[in-house]
C-alpha cells in the first residue's frame, strides 16, 4: 500500500500500479468514471457541531440529503435503523427544554443509539457542581456524543476542551441552535420539492425570507442567518428597533421595523417566539401592542404571496407572534419542522458518529 | 456497492483507473437476458417477483433486467430501490454515506424479492441488504443476481444468478456501468502525488 506513486506532468495518473502487480496500468480511461463514482462522498469531517459556521454550505447540503435517507425511514412501520447500535448520546439540558431533547432522543433512539438524559432540574448541578465537573463525569461513562444546552453562548465550545465525545451545540445562550436552523432549511427545502413536483432545488436561491421578532436574544435568528444565507437566500430582520442586535454590519442581511412594507415579496416568514424570560419590561410595551406591530395576523396573512410559507421554531405562543386562525392554515409548516426535527437530527447524529467523521 | 465498499475505503484523493475491459456493453445485455430467463425458470413465471437493485450500481442493471422481464413475460414486475448504509456493519470505520433514500414501492410480504447488485465481493453489502429486507416486510423468499461475482467472500453467502464468475486480485476494483464491466485499481492522480 505504501508503494509510491509517480506523477506525471500532464495530470494523468501514474502508470504504477496498487501494489507490485500489473503495470499495465494506464490513467486515461478511467478517471472520470471513477470521480463521479465518488461524487456522493464529500467528505466534510467534522466532530463536533456548534455553529452553522462548522458546516458551511456543502455540509448543510450535506445534512440534506443524508435527512432524505432518513425521512424515508421515519415513513415505515418500524422507523428504526441499527445504524448507532452501541453508540451512547447524552444529553445534557441545563435550560428546560421538552421539545429539542425529545427530538433528539427520538432521533439517537431510531438509530439505534442508547440515550443519557440529563437534566440540570434533577441533578447535581442544583448541588453546586460545576458545568466542567458534570460533563466531564458523564464523558467518562464512555459517550460517543454530547448534546448540550446551556444558557451560556459558547458553553458548547468550552466543552469540548472537557470531553472526548462529540459535542453537539442544542441552544447556547443567545448564540446559536444550529440543528434547528438545519430543519428550517430542510422543511423549506421539502416544501419547495412538493411544490416542484419532487424536483429538489439545488439551494435556496432566488428565496426572500423574512425573520421577525426577537432577533437580539434569538439563537435561532443567527444560525438560521447563517444557514439560509449560506444556501442562497435573501434574509431580510423585522424587529422592533429594542429588539435588533446592537451591532449588525457583519450580518448579510437587510433589516426594518415594518412587517406589512415587506409582506408583499416574502416567500417565507420565519416567526421567532417573544422570549418573554430573556427580556426585561424595557423593551416592549405590551405584548398586545407587539401582535398589532408584528403578529402575523389574519389580516397580514392575507397580504403575503399564495405559495409563501409560515414557520416558527416552538413553542408558538398564539396570540403574541401568531394569530391562532394563522397558525393552522396550510400555509403553515410548524408541524412539518417538528417531525423534520427528528429526521434532520437522525442526520446529524450520524453524519457524526457515522458516516466516517471520526 | 461492492466497488463502494473498495472505493469508500479508499485513501483520500484516489482515483479508479481502468485497466481491462471484461464484459462491453452486449455482454452485460445478453448476461441480464440469460438471468432473467432464470429467474422465470426458477420461480415458474412471475407470480409475486418484485426486483430490488442496491444502491447504486445495482439500480440501473435491475431496471434493465426489469424492461428485459416486461419483454420475455409480458409482466410488469414490481421495482424498488434500496441503500443498507445504515445496515452496513463498519460504520464508524469509514465513510459510509447513503446514496438515495430507499424506495419500495410496495409491500414485501409474501413476495419473491430478486435482489441485484453489481458486483459481489466479500458479502457483507448482501448482509446488510438482507437486515434491511428483514425489518422491511416478510418476504416469502429472497434471490440474489449479481453481474459480477468477483468472489473474495467473507460472510456464508452465494449467489442465484450471475452474469459473469471473474476472479480478481484482492487489491483489484470491478467498476460496471452501462459501458460495461472494467476491471482496474485506485491510484493516486498526479496532481495529488505531486502534493
Amino acid at each position: 500500500m505504501t508503494a509510491s506513486r509517480t506523477p506525471t506532468s500532464s495530470g494523468v495518473l501514474s502508470e504504477h500500479s496498487w501494489s507490485d502487480g500489473d503495470p499495465e496500468a494506464t490513467g486515461a480511461t478511467g478517471a472520470g468514471a471513477g470521480e463521479e463514482q465518488f461524487a456522493g462522498h464529500s467528505a466534510t469531517t467534522v466532530r463536533h457541531l456548534l455553529s452553522i459556521a462548522d458546516l458551511g454550505r456543502e455540509g448543510i447540503l450535506e445534512i440534506m440529503r443524508l435527512s432524505d435517507a432518513f425521512a424515508e425511514v421515519a415513513e415505515r412501520p418500524i422507523p428504526k435503523v441499527p445504524a448507532l447500535r452501541g453508540r451512547t448520546v447524552a444529553t445534557v439540558f441545563m435550560e428546560p427544554s421538552t421539545r429539542t431533547r425529545l427530538s433528539f432522543e427520538t432521533a439517537a433512539k431510531r438509530l439505534s443509539a442508547d440515550v443519557m438524559t440529563f437534566t440540570a432540574a434533577t441533578s447535581a448541578a442544583v448541588k453546586g457542581e460545576s458545568l466542567r465537573d458534570t460533563v466531564e463525569t458523564i464523558d467518562a461513562m464512555g459517550i460517543d456524543a454530547m448534546v448540550i444546552r446551556h444558557q451560556a453562548s459558547g458553553a458548547p465550545l468550552r466543552v469540548t476542551d472537557w470531553v472526548g465525545a462529540s459535542v453537539i451545540n442544542a441552544g447556547d445562550g443567545t448564540h446559536e441552535h444550529p440543528t434547528q436552523a438545519l430543519l428550517d432549511c430542510y422543511t423549506i427545502r421539502e416544501a419547495l420539492t412538493t411544490r416542484r413536483n419532487g424536483a429538489v432545488p439545488p439551494d435556496l436561491r432566488g428565496l426572500r425570507i423574512a425573520i421577525v421578532g426577537d432577533i437580539k436574544h434569538s439563537r435561532v435568528a443567527r444560525s438560521n442567518v447563517l444557514a439560509f444565507t449560506a444556501l442562497g437566500a435573501e434574509v431580510v430582520l423585522v424587529a422592533p428597533p429594542t429588539l435588533m442586535p446592537v451591532s449588525l454590519e457583519s450580518w448579510p442581511v437587510t433589516t426594518t421595523g415594518d412587517l406589512d412594507s415587506t409582506l408583499g415579496d416574502l416567500d417565507v416568514v420565519y416567526l421567532l417566539r417573544i422570549q418573554s424570560e430573556r427580556l426585561g419590561e424595557v423593551l416592549l410595551p405590551s405584548l398586545d401592542e407587539y401582535h398589532w406591530r408584528y403578529g402575523l395576523t389574519r389580516a397580514r396573512a392575507a397580504a403575503l404571496k399564495k405559495e409563501a410559507l409560515v414557520m416558527h421554531p416552538g413553542p408558538m405562543i398564539r396570540g403574541v407572534e401568531i394569530s391562532p386562525e394563522v397558525a393552522d392554515l396550510p400555509a403553515s409548516l410548524v408541524t412539518r419542522q417538528v417531525r423534520n426535527g427528528v429526521v434532520v437530527r437522525m442526520a446529524v447524529l450520524f453524519h457524526l458518529l457515522g458516516s466516517g467523521a471520526i | 456497492m461492492a466497488d463502494r465498499e473498495r472505493s469508500s475505503t479508499r485513501p483520500k484523493g484516489r482515483v479508479f483507473v481502468a485497466r481491462t475491459q471484461v464484459m462491453d456493453r452486449d455482454e452485460v445485455r445478453r448476461a441480464l437476458v440469460r438471468i432473467a430467463h432464470e429467474i422465470v425458470e426458477r420461480n415458474r413465471g412471475l407470480e409475486g417477483v418484485v426486483v430490488i437493485g442496491i444502491q447504486k450500481g445495482g439500480v440501473p442493471l435491475a431496471e434493465q433486467l426489469v424492461a428485459i422481464l416486461r419483454e420475455i413475460e409480458g409482466t410488469a414486475v414490481p421495482f424498488g430501490t434500496m441503500d443498507v448504509a445504515f445496515y452496513r456493519d463498519d460504520i464508524g470505520m469509514r465513510p459510509v454515506l447513503p446514496e438515495q433514500a430507499t424506495d419500495l414501492p410496495f409491500d414485501l410480504t409474501g413476495r419473491t424479492v430478486v435482489l441485484f447488485d453489481d458486483v459481489l465481493f466479500t458479502g457483507r453489502t448482501v448482509r446488510a441488504a438482507l437486515d434491511a429486507l428483514a425489518e422491511l416486510g416478510r418476504a416469502s423468499a429472497v434471490q440474489l443476481a449479481v453481474m459480477v461475482d468477483r468472489g473474495h467472500r467473507e460472510l456464508p453467502i452465494r449467489p442465484d444468478f450471475v452474469g459473469r464468475n471473474l476472479p480478481t486480485r484482492r487489491d483489484e476494483l470491478v467498476e460496471v456501468n452501462e459501458e460495461g464491466v472494467t476491471i482496474g485499481e485506485l491510484l493516486v492522480p498526479a496532481s495529488e502525488a505531486a502534493r
